[in-house]
């Protein structure tokens, strides 16, 4: 058993760091979530310098090879910056669904460019009945000479927006909720009949709502097996789900730091507010969560190429429970902590606070996951 | 021992309720339907309704224009108003600056300041913490020094909801340094037109602009506005707290929410059932309904002490603990009932007359936002940390 990071890993991890410090204080995430796009297209042009674009894809594509673990590193320090970049949708969800089930011509047309910082892409799964059952699709891929014609709703595409490419989820065959005829399939966002409305989210990020009306997907973009795509899709979500995992542990450590600082620093009836017993039990509750959440992401991360699907399932899910509830004690109490400076929009907690909540959304809360276990 | 109200009771229950859906307005009920936010004019019209029919200020003095209700009859008006999502006008001018003014102000100021709280015409707010002192409120430091026949001024309010709708602020001052600080405190009110003085918008987590810093400097008040006494003002702050009643539980709201809740577990599906029919859903609102039913029953109880001539005291601690963990977790579940339609965030479709229609059904637009909100009522009127503190010490007298 070995937790210890391997040498390039403790490079990239002071590397990323040092860009946040440096280069992305909370100023700049906040002019960059206010600005039009929604992130920085110099940001992520620094990110495809930096090669971050390339940790995991295959080095054939002009990847690194890179294992979750490097993914994670990344992760944990968009969280602890709170960036805005479309990492997670290009490079984990849309890029996931090549890397894991695109065919060599697939990934060699698409993957390039992703990795220059080029394209952008989203995962589009959800939909307005499906709430976090990814086999809940009703989005229709109709036979159309060789390839398909796609109709259907799908809802808060996270980057949707500014995608170049979408791959979205779609039913050729089976009827609703059904696990097997659901096909993947990667389109152009300019394709005609593709309607798009995006919109901020809470969270200081970017969605969309996409409607798709007989939209063309040519053979060219199916991905992966016809009607069974499933368990590729079920991979994709649990890559980014340990993703998510990651994220929101840099943005509970970012609380926690802040926090603690808080109640050193803040005096009231004569004396720091940490030094009050109920507060340090209290500050002592989130450095626990902090840890089991920690945990949980090295174990979804280390298990996340497990050749068993259960397993990783089972893992994904567990994972999601944890930080789930430790995001929400974390959030929740360095909002309570802070007092009435918790709540305003200026300080920081509120915006770190708001990125836990919807992660614990994102991909299924709790109680799904938990529903999830409970059936594996 | 009885749990029932009386026929009377019932029958001023009904017709509150038919007074509320006869008289509040098409727009504002639109606006408690799509938990969109109110605006001023908004809570100044439905005040001024409530006023024609004699219910400006039920809780005050019949002399003075109360309506001369049991604290039942009160309960049973504040939790009607609560189900029904009309706007309420908040407490500042009939349940804060008005009781003080009435049990230790002057007959001029009696006078001048109450029958316009009555009418809504004029618009009160809470003058109390500062940036150095939230929970150690009798910290503060905002001066006021005497010369001649006005007081001059100076220091800074923050959180002060609605300030900038206010036309006058009820304030705590320092009147003298030294010695115990509670008692060099007073309490004066301040016109908000006075030169000197500065509103600044305080934004907050859901982006709404309720609360305000205040910038006062050198801001001359006349010597006739001190309330009572100088260094009097600690013990008529604690005099409005003792004053807090059953209403502070919310309960009315509570049960809205739950009852909206409900509305929205209906429609939304999930499995391709309703999520109403999913069984850890149901335990989950099963246990809030649990403790709606121990809040609002505790609540009865100490309704009965206040007929029984009891007043609340301390125990209202209990309630607001209770109450404001209730209504988080009541916001909690919401957001979860919503799934993916809790993230989008569209600003202009909170308010009312919205250009841009709301992204997902038109349910899930206030979730996030009044999750968000509803943060602050654990830590606004006494942090629960706080309330905790007086139980232990008031109550429990450890």
């Amino acid at each position: 058993m070995d937790f210890e990071f391997s040498e390039e890993q403790r490079l990239l991890r002071e590397s990323v760091a040092q860009f946040v410090a440096q280069d992305y204080p909370f100023s700049r995430r906040r002019e960059l979530a206010a600005s039009e796009e929604g992130f920085g297209r110099d940001v992520w042009a620094r990110f495809a310098d930096l090669g971050w674009l390339a940790l995991p894809f295959p080095e054939e594509a002009g990847g690194f090879g890179a294992t979750p673990v490097e993914t994670m590193i990344l992760m944990e320090a968009i969280g602890r910056g709170l960036m805005v970049e479309p990492f997670l949708s290009t490079v984990v969800l849309g890029g996931g669904s090549l890397r894991l089930g695109g065919s060599p011509s697939q990934r060699a047309e698409a993957l390039p460019p992703l990795i220059e910082g080029k394209i952008l892409l989203a995962f589009a799964f959800a939909e307005p009945q499906s709430r976090f059952h990814l086999a809940d699709v009703e989005t229709r891929a109709e036979r159309n000479g060789a390839g398909h014609r796609l109709t259907g709703r799908k809802i808060v595409v996270l980057h949707g927006g500014t995608a170049d490419k979408l791959v979205v989820s779609a039913r050729t065959g089976g009827s609703a909720r059904d696990e097997a005829g659901i096909s993947l399939f990667l389109i152009d966002r300019a394709s005609p009949g593709v309607e798009l409305r995006a919109y901020p989210t809470i969270d200081g990020l970017r969605a969309a709502e996409i409607t798709l009306e007989g939209v063309e997907a040519g053979p060219e973009s199916l991905l992966g097996e016809l009607g069974g795509a499933l368990p590729l899709i079920e991979a994709v979500v649990d890559n980014g789900i340990a993703a998510v995992c990651a994220e929101a542990l840099g943005a509970m450590e970012v609380l926690y730091e802040t926090t603690l600082e808080y109640l050193r620093t803040r005096r009231q009836f004569g004396r720091p507010i940490g030094s009050f017993q109920v507060l340090q039990h209290r500050m002592v509750d989130m450095y626990m969560e902090l840890e089991q959440a920690r945990s949980m992401t090295y174990m979804v991360t280390l298990r996340l190429e497990d050749p068993d699907p259960a397993e990783r399932r089972r893992a994904a899910s567990a994972a999601k429970v944890q930080i789930g509830e430790s995001g929400r004690f974390v959030g929740r109490q360095a909002v309570q902590l802070h007092g009435g400076m918790g709540m305003v929009d200026e300080h920081l907690v509120s915006h770190y606070f708001k990125r836990l909540t919807v992660i614990d959304t994102q991909f299924g809360n709790v109680d799904h996951h938990l529903e999830r276990m409970a059936a594996l | 021992m009885n749990l029932n109200f009386t026929a009377e009771e019932e029958a001023f229950r009904l017709e509150v309720r038919s007074f509320i859906a006869d008289n509040l307005p098409a727009d504002m009920r639109s606006v408690a339907e799509k938990g969109q936010r109110f605006d001023k004019d908004h809570f100044v019209r439905w005040h001024k309704i409530l006023y024609g029919r004699g219910w400006g200020a039920p809780a005050w003095p019949v002399e003075y224009g109360g309506a001369g209700w049991t604290p039942t009859q009160k309960y049973i008006f504040e939790d009607e108003m609560g189900m029904s999502g009309a706007p309420a006008p908040p407490t500042f001018g009939t349940g804060m600056v008005a009781p003080v003014i009435i049990a230790y102000g002057s007959e001029a100021q009696r006078e001048r300041f109450l029958p316009p709280i009555l009418r809504g015409d004029v618009w009160w707010c809470q003058g109390y913490s500062e940036p150095d002192s939230g929970s150690d409120l009798a910290s503060l430091k905002t001066k006021a020094v005497r010369e001649g026949d006005e007081y001059a001024v100076t220091g800074q309010k923050c959180w002060t909801t609605y300030a900038h709708w206010a036309d006058w602020m009820f304030c705590l001052v320092r009147t003298r340094e030294g010695g115990k600080p509670q008692e060099g405190i007073s309490f004066l009110l301040i016109d908000m037109t006075s030169p000197g003085v500065t509103v600044r918008p305080v934004i907050i987590n859901d982006l709404s602009h309720y609360v305000n810093d205040i910038f006062l400097e050198g801001v001359r008040v006349p010597a006739a506005n001190l309330v009572g006494e100088e260094g009097m003002g600690w013990t008529y702050a604690k005099f409005l707290l003792g004053n807090e009643r059953v209403g502070i539980a919310r309960v009315g709201q509570t049960k809205r929410r739950v009852a909206r809740l409900k509305e929205i577990a209906r429609e939304e599906m999930s499995g391709g059932r309703p999520l109403i029919e999913d069984p850890l859903f149901r335990r989950r609102l099963a246990e809030l309904e649990v403790r709606l039913m121990a809040l609002e029953c505790t609540a009865f109880r100490l309704l009965a002490e206040e007929h029984a001539g009891r007043p609340v005291g301390p125990a209202a601690s209990l309630l607001k603990i209770k109450g404001s963990e209730l209504a988080q977790a009541v916001t909690e579940l919401t957001v979860e009932s919503v799934g993916y339609y809790a993230l989008p965030f569209v600003e202009d479709a909170l308010h009312f007359g919205a250009d841009q229609p709301p992204v997902g059904p038109d349910y899930a637009t206030d979730a996030m936002p009044h999750f968000l909100y509803t943060r602050a009522t654990t830590i606004y009127g006494g942090t629960n940390e706080i309330q905790r503190n007086i139980l232990a010490k008031a109550v429990l007298e450890l």
